[in-house]
């Protein structure tokens, strides 16, 4: 756990005194991601320096597990908390092996120990340990090098995880893949991290709680949903942007807002049977499946009405699925791709799981806005 | 393959003014003086390697410390003493030392050691100064010592500007020993300028052909020896390979 207590930190400069920090008081919970967002000088970085003593604050506290810092030596302090910088900062004489152990050689361990460690970690960041314990960083991609800069943060376990942009300086591709993956290792590590970020979608995406700064002070700090519907001024709105409705359909998966209890029709069921479905229901599309439950096709509640015969007569092939993983924006995006106002949700075998429309989505987006938190 | 190059252009102008030597009585010569050339060839090597290892062990820490100033501008004062004793003609440098410590080996050293320092502690002094900031934040950020930054992190990371100073710190430091001979510093001057007073082409070459030899050898060691010290993740930086 990482509290802030009143913590603020001044810069002196031939122009006066810069106020990076101002009486920041904030708290990231144990396993959470809080991502410190914010315009480029309002004191995000500095504020991230505080915790492992790189900068000392002039006024209030860091408080690491209770612990304040200050009466911790800096030295074993950052050998416990992992550092992860934008530019990866990989040291360029060593090799990615001993890149990664240069904090467990701090800490004393074999060579041996070391050398599992850095084989695993690779792993863990999807890097091959035969092709890459080797190399040197410069034979590396921004990306790869980003790999191991965060493989290097984790070497020796630390409870804590500082990020300073850490995917920064990478291209829009890979930013996502990296942030995937390290999304997927934080739900099998659950580190305590503390995430810099200027990109609003990066922090939404990985946040579990975003504080908002400007010129060194916090303007909010919330849940990322409640932060996108509740923006708690002018300036929050301003930064967050004005499309911060459709920022919030990343935040909900398809699986949260589709009608799981949605009408289904198989090959044998007359078109009277689908139309009496769709007309209780209230919807004027139905899914027709296979016999094992696959989304195969849909017919329209005008055709159920106009013809006379079985629903495996008259289907339609369904133009698009989405899966039910999917967030809100991918939905959102197949529909207008391919001009439905419907989507059937399916799992990753393809069986028909529910049904998504875009009236619903409306829904789900108000329903925060009704009942805040 | 320049170098290549260039070594096979000199073999081939050697053995041409072999040729000349031999008409002219040079091969003679060098028979004749051969049991000095040795002795002196040996004395110019010392005296050479001497100041150039004084350097070393004085120009790197003092670069380090350069480094270390804050604010920078403090460094440039120094940096500028240091510069006289590679702005200052070596003749002059000679005169200077030997006009206020008179003449022998110590002075002689002293000359050579203040033509060498220079090369090494600028290239310390900026090889560190231009390792990007962030790798000195990362390291302190990962918990190291300021010893350990810099022993583990810096010094490395800086090897190949800092053995560049110290083989140019060679090669001036073999050429000015060609000028000690004039304050009895010894060296394969002697040779030389017993052959200019003589006005003996030969004898001055006996003296010359040698000394450039040892240039020559010291510098190629010193780029054998580079190769082999300066880690692989950072040597021949301008050539990065990006594997697929």
């Amino acid at each position: 756990m990482i509290r802030f207590a009143a913590l603020s930190k001044f810069f002196d400069t031939p122009d006066g005194s810069v106020v990076a920090a101002d009486q920041i008081t904030l708290e990231v919970p144990e396993g959470h991601i809080c991502v410190l967002l914010g315009p480029s000088g309002c004191g995000k970085t500095t504020l991230l320096r505080m915790v492992n003593r790189l900068v000392e604050p002039s006024a209030g506290t860091v408080f690491l597990e209770e612990r304040d810092v200050r009466n911790l030596d800096p030295v074993p302090l950052r050998r416990n908390i992992g550092y992860v910088i934008q530019q990866a900062g990989l040291f360029p004489h060593l090799t990615v092996e001993a890149n990664i152990g240069v904090v467990p050689g701090l800490l004393g361990w074999d060579s041996r120990r070391i050398r599992r460690r850095a084989e695993a970690l690779l792993e863990m960041v999807a890097l091959d340990p035969a092709l890459f314990l080797r190399r040197y960083p410069r034979q590396l991609s921004t990306g790869q090098q980003q790999r191991v800069g965060l493989a290097r943060a984790l070497a020796a376990d630390p409870p804590v995880l500082l990020m300073d942009e850490p995917f920064g300086d990478i291209d829009p591709l890979n930013r996502i893949s990296l942030q995937d993956q390290f999304l997927a290792m934080q739900r099998e590590l659950g580190k305590t991290v503390l995430f810099v970020s200027h990109d609003v979608d990066e922090a939404i995406k990985v946040a579990d709680r975003i504080a908002i700064l400007r010129k060194g002070r916090l303007e909010q700090y919330d849940a990322p949903d409640s932060l996108l519907a509740h923006p708690a001024n002018g300036f929050v709105a301003e930064f967050v942007g004005a499309d911060r409705t459709l920022k919030r359909l990343q935040l909900v998966r398809v699986a949260q807002a589709m009608d799981p209890g949605a009408p289904r029709v198989r090959s044998e069921d007359t078109l009277e049977r689908a139309a009496e479905l769709m007309a209780e229901h209230g919807y004027d599309h139905i899914v027709f499946v296979g016999p094992r439950g696959r989304a195969r096709g849909s017919l329209s509640l005008a055709l159920a009405r106009a013809e006379r015969g079985t629903c495996g007569e008259f289907r339609t092939t369904l133009k698009t699925t989405v899966n039910v993983h999917d967030d809100l924006r991918t939905a959102v995006s197949l529909m207008f791709t391919h001009a439905v106002t419907w989507l059937a949700c399916v799992d990753d075998d393809g069986f028909f799981k529910g049904f998504l429309t875009q009236r619903r989505i409306t829904q789900v987006l108000s329903e925060v806005y009704q009942d805040p938190g | 393959m320049l170098r290549t190059l260039a070594m096979g252009v000199m073999v081939v102008l050697a053995f041409g003014l072999g040729v000349a030597a031999e008409r002219g009585g040079l091969l003679t010569t060098l028979a004749d003086y051969r049991e000095d050339i040795r002795f002196l060839a040996g004395q110019h090597l010392w005296l050479s390697l001497g100041a150039g290892g004084l350097a070393i062990i004085s120009g790197i820490p003092l670069g380090i410390v350069l480094g270390r100033l804050t604010p920078a501008r403090l460094a440039v004062p120094t940096l500028q003493l240091v510069n006289v004793g590679a702005a200052v003609p070596a003749l002059a440098l000679l005169a200077l030392v030997a006009g206020l410590l008179g003449v022998g080996t110590a002075p002689a050293l002293l000359v050579l050691w203040l033509a060498a320092l220079l090369p090494i502690v600028r290239n310390t002094y900026t090889g560190l100064r231009e390792l990007p900031e962030s790798l000195r934040d990362i390291a302190r950020g990962l918990g190291m010592r300021p010893l350990q930054i810099l022993l583990r992190v810096e010094l490395p990371a800086a090897l190949p500007g800092v053995l560049a100073g110290v083989r140019t710190a060679l090669t001036v430091s073999v050429g000015v020993a060609s000028l000690v001979a004039l304050i009895g510093g010894g060296g394969l001057g002697e040779l030389i300028f017993t052959g200019i007073a003589l006005n003996d082409t030969n004898l001055m070459l006996a003296g010359s052909i040698p000394a450039a030899c040892l240039a020559l050898g010291l510098d190629a060691l010193m780029a054998s020896l580079s190769v082999w010290l300066v880690p692989r993740g950072i040597r021949h930086q301008q050539r990065a390979t990006m594997p697929p």
